[in-house]
């Protein structure tokens, strides 16, 4: 018999409906997981007052019938979200114990369906990083270690703390954001299933902004149905977003009947890097015959402009996050670093940010205000614009031509060890987003599904990419995958 | 009226130490838009209320908010660019203007740098009867306005109001074809005048509504007409740019004072250097703010927390169609419809709320007598009491009361003065005042002469005085009208008297 912090979503609630248990007792059993797996560092907050006070509501909500899919469901937020009454930092101490006044859309939301909150995830400042290493609360470590090693691994970021949370069963499921490939690649690495869905699909509202024309919010959960029942909580179309779409947001776990015969399944020849590790390959190839048992016709594409997609990447989202970043200025909240004598406002912004901000997003604002400087623009941002367009249309040209979706590996290794790329070159980071990014660029829904174990025993994922607005059609493909994988690995609990 | 008669004046020629010189000024309006709301939020644009009382969290540009446009703001917007006769441009983006100050929460300014929502257009200044200005309007862009940073109230501290934090501005550009000072505050006054026409801004200078920063150069006579020419701008001097201008008298006094001084520069053999500065009143001098090099590089870039503004033709003809009568035109329908002079109707027409006074007023009633009671009486004495029309003690239907019974001659302009001033003060409908304080002329021919016959018996030497000397009978009317206590129809009395005397 499961324990209750290892079920899905759907298991919850199926048990809930069926009486078995309530979501008092879910609730204190995960509240129980996290206590215990402080060396997890998962959790930069854990609220248990108010998952206890929404869990006694949501039990009400169902005895009286009244329960949305989502109702009595513990889960937990990646502290990007600004949750009311709740620290909020973007594990930045610039924003040392800021509280907001207002609750993000998104999370306003899932409390609005009676989901619970246990507080809020671990991430890499401002969701900056592959790794969680440059969260100010110290990196979260995967539950997933290689045989026969006790070393530290990643859980990979920026939803680190979210991906280590849902592999730990601290939580039933946990909510991410995703600019390059940060709900991806922590899902890849740790085993769980993680979905940016389509640009717009989710409103950004309230969620702090690191690069606004990538930034997607998105679940990281234990199945693909579960990622359809939260993405579906998820979305909505937000007036208070003007890039929130109006799309009619369909019932995806409807959608979910694996079959895919007749689907057409790209393979992007540009995808096979060189020098990319056997067994990676050998995932991909495997999950592509996989699709093909199950009906669906498997063939190759072009993608030609992938190569340039990182560079972009590293262009566009410096650029925005410099100047979406600018308003953390020691002004009105947050971290303000203790004047000199003497101190003009111009040493006050410096000195504040100069110590609020870590190194990597020091970096990234950096780089961000010289591509958008006079004289660079045009070389930089205005040519990495127009290079996203024809990304962009690559895509197009391919759905055009009838391809319903596209099978990549997530990431181009398993999880790496905690401190290992610290003294590297910051592209040997940036390299993890590789077959991510391409997705946040043009825009599309992605899922990362859990496809097997390296040889060293860590998970590897497998990436799909849907067209736009059909992330329906995309869970339901990844859920034949699922269901074809048959992936069902747990890490060994040492923590 | 006939353009044929109206010519571009000359440009204003300065005389220099050792040449004449012109003025080439360009000039970009902070007007801001008449709107409840913000641009990007739903907090109030209230003047005048409690410091940071009118901050919503997109204001204090909290974590996570994001802008969304006031489409009431969009419609002002184009509806001045309609005014102006300019472009809509039915694609128009926004752009972040980054820099750093504690009254910029975001870090940027939200505007328009690539995509202008208005393209070209063009404000007539009319300098004076014959002659008249045509100022090209480049674009007008929609943007946030800043908050406002307090440095004088603390020896130790600086504070930050941020009421007007993302208040939505329109910035106007001109082109460079003002030519002297006067015609920079004509043209302000013009177009001050058409956006409050349209109901697009209220135009208060002194509350920061509308405010300029003036772009001055000096050239050489004929070097203007080379850049018309050609559009090469090489043939014109380097311009200096005042900002923040917010009183017509100053700007006029700070373009005068710039040009002087590039005209000094120059003629030492020196060179004038583009840079901001900023006008001192008190010493009426302009001073470097920051030079070209030390100009803010402020990375503008395409803001994409908000989609381009896409315009449907239709929105923008429907908005067309509802445009109010501008001052050209109704200047032009009050001196060929009511008979204004050239004089009168500007007069009337500088301000939509004192033409509309006019024009409920002149409703079935004579235009001239209208317009001469206004400019005269009313406006002589809102001007004494520093009122603004909309204050005005006397209102339309008592004013049209008062000239109803000059028309009829039920009471005489003397009267009417005295009639005018008890509504002024007491208020009151003048029909009324004029029976019950017995006001009314006496228009009754028996009662006149009976009285004129009295003054007759009791005078026989004036009226023998006046046979030989026929000036004397307007004595004789004083006389009637003194008893009559100035009631009696003067016409009527003087007629009479005639009659009686001379037979």
């Amino acid at each position: 018999m499961k324990e209750l912090t290892e079920l899905t979503i759907s298991e919850v609630r199926k048990g809930l409906q069926e009486r078995e248990f309530t979501s008092v007792e879910v609730t204190k059993d995960c509240l129980d997981s996290i206590t215990s797996s402080d060396q997890l560092n998962a959790f930069s907050t854990v609220t248990a007052d108010i998952a206890l006070e929404q869990a006694k509501n949501s039990d009400k909500r169902i005895f009286e019938g009244d329960a949305p899919n989502m109702c009595g469901v513990p889960i937990g937020v990646k502290d990007l979200f600004c949750t009311k009454g709740v620290k909020t930092q973007a594990a930045s101490r610039i924003l040392q114990d800021f509280t907001p006044e207002y609750e993000s859309t998104v999370t306003q939301n899932l409390w609005d369906d009676g989901a619970i909150m246990l507080g809020k995830l671990n991430m890499d400042e401002f969701a900056m990083g592959s790794s969680n290493e440059t969260s100010v609360y110290g990196a979260a470590i995967n539950p997933w270690r290689a045989s026969d090693s006790d070393k530290f691994l990643t859980p990979g970021g920026s939803s680190g703390g979210s991906a280590a949370a849902v592999a730990a069963d601290l939580c039933i499921a946990a909510i991410g954001t995703d600019t390059g490939g940060s709900i991806r690649q922590p899902a890849a690495f740790t085993g769980t299933v993680g979905i940016k869905p389509t640009y717009g699909r989710v409103s950004r509202w309230g969620v702090v902004a690191f690069a606004s024309s990538l930034d997607q919010a998105g679940p990281m959960t234990k199945s693909v149905r579960d990622a359809s029942i939260l993405l579906e909580a998820m979305a909505s179309h937000d007036l208070k977003d003007s890039t929130s779409s109006a799309q009619s947001i369909p019932n995806f776990e409807a959608a979910l009947n694996s079959n895919i015969k007749g689907k057409r399944i790209g393979l992007p020849k540009e995808y096979r890097m060189e020098g990319m590790s056997e067994e990676i390959e050998k995932l991909w190839s495997q999950g592509a015959e996989m699709l093909k048992d199950a009906g669906a016709h498997v063939i190759d594409i072009n993608l030609p402009h992938t190569k340039y997609a990182l560079p972009v990447y590293y262009v566009l989202a410096p650029a925005e996050a410099s100047s979406n970043l600018a308003r953390y200025d020691g002004v009105r909240y947050g971290f303000r670093a203790l004047s000199k004598t003497g101190d003009g406002i111009e040493e006050m912004y410096s000195r504040t940010r100069f110590e609020g901000f870590g190194k990597e997003v020091q970096r990234r604002v950096m780089i961000g205000t010289y591509v958008l400087s006079a004289g660079f623009y045009d070389a930089y941002y205005r040519k990495a614009q127009r290079v996203r367009t024809l990304i962009k249309q690559d895509f197009d040209n391919v759905f055009s031509d009838g391809i319903d979706a596209i099978l990549t590996p997530a990431t181009p290794s398993e999880a790496f060890s905690i401190g290992e790329m610290t003294d590297k070159n910051p592209i040997e980071m940036y390299l993890n987003d590789i077959f991510t990014v391409t997705v946040n660029l043009a825009g599309l829904p992605g899922v990362s599904v859990p496809a097997g174990l390296s040889k060293n025993g860590l998970p590897l994922g497998l990436q799909l990419i849907g067209r736009p607005w059909e992330e329906g059609d995309l869970l339901n493909t990844a859920f034949a995958l699922e269901k074809a994988l048959q992936f069902s690995e747990k890490p060994k609990k040492w923590w | 009226m006939l353009d044929n008669e109206i010519s571009q004046p000359r440009p204003k020629l300065i005389a220099g130490a050792k040449d004449d010189w012109e003025m080439v000024i360009g000039m970009e309006i902070h007007a801001q838009v008449s709107s409840k709301a913000k641009l990007f939020s739903g907090a109030s644009t209230m003047f005048g209320a409690e410091p940071n009382s009118n901050v919503s969290f997109v204001d204090a540009a909290m974590p996570g908010m994001l802008p969304v446009i006031n489409e009431y703001c969009v419609e002002q917007a184009v509806k001045t660019g309609l005014g102006l006769n300019a472009t809509i441009n039915l694609f128009s983006q926004f752009d972040r203007k980054n820099y750093f100050y504690p009254d910029l929460p975001q870090g940027y300014q939200i505007s328009q740098l690539y995509h202008p929502i208005v393209g070209e257009g063009e404000v007539l200044v009319e300098m004076n009867d014959s002659e008249r200005r045509t100022v090209r309007v480049e674009r007008i862009h929609l943007e946030q306005d800043a908050g406002k940073s307090v440095h004088d109230m603390d020896p130790n501290m600086s504070f930050v109001d941020l009421n007007r934090t993302g208040v939505a501005l329109m910035e106007i550009v001109s082109r460079p074809d003002i030519r002297g000072p006067e015609e920079a505050a004509a043209y302000v006054g013009k177009l001050r005048q058409i956006l409050r026409y349209l109901g697009t801004c209220d135009g208060n200078m002194q509350n920061g509504n509308l405010r300029a920063d003036v772009n001055v150069s000096v050239c050489k006579p004929g070097q203007y007409e080379l850049y018309r020419k050609t559009n090469d701008f090489k043939y014109l001097g380097t311009r200096c740019e005042i900002k923040n201008m917010n009183s017509m008298k100053f700007i006029q006094l700070a373009i005068d004072y710039e040009a002087k001084r590039q005209i000094s520069i120059l003629e030492d053999g020196g060179e004038v250097h583009q840079e901001t500065r900023l006008y001192d009143a008190e010493k009426n001098e302009t001073r470097s703010m920051r030079s070209k090099e030390e100009a803010h590089d402020y990375r503008y870039f395409p803001c994409p927390d908000l989609l381009p503004l896409e315009l449907e033709q239709s929105w923008v003809d429907a908005i067309k169609a509802k445009l109010p009568e501008l001052p050209d035109e109704k200047k032009a329908r009050f001196i060929n419809h009511h008979g204004l002079t050239n004089y009168d109707a500007g007069v009337l027409t500088a301000d939509v709320t004192q033409a509309n006074y006019f024009e409920d007023v002149a409703k079935n009633r004579d235009g001239k007598l209208t317009a001469n009671w206004i400019i005269n009486e009313l406006f002589g004495r809102l001007n004494k009491e520093e009122l603004i029309i909309e204050n005005s003690p006397v209102k339309t239907d008592q004013l049209g009361q008062i000239i109803d019974l000059i028309s009829s001659k039920e009471i005489s302009g003397k009267i009417a003065k005295e009639l005018f001033e008890i509504v002024w003060e007491k208020g009151g409908n003048p029909k009324d005042i004029v029976k019950e304080k017995g006001m009314a002329q006496v228009t009754d021919v028996v009662a006149i002469e009976t009285e004129v016959d009295k003054i007759i018996s009791e005078n026989p030497d004036q009226v023998e005085k006046a046979k030989t000397n026929p000036k004397l009978a307007g004595w004789f009317v004083g006389q009637v009208l003194k008893a009559t206590s100035g009631k009696a129809n003067p016409a009527v009395v003087s007629e009479l008297i005639n009659k009686k005397i001379f037979k």
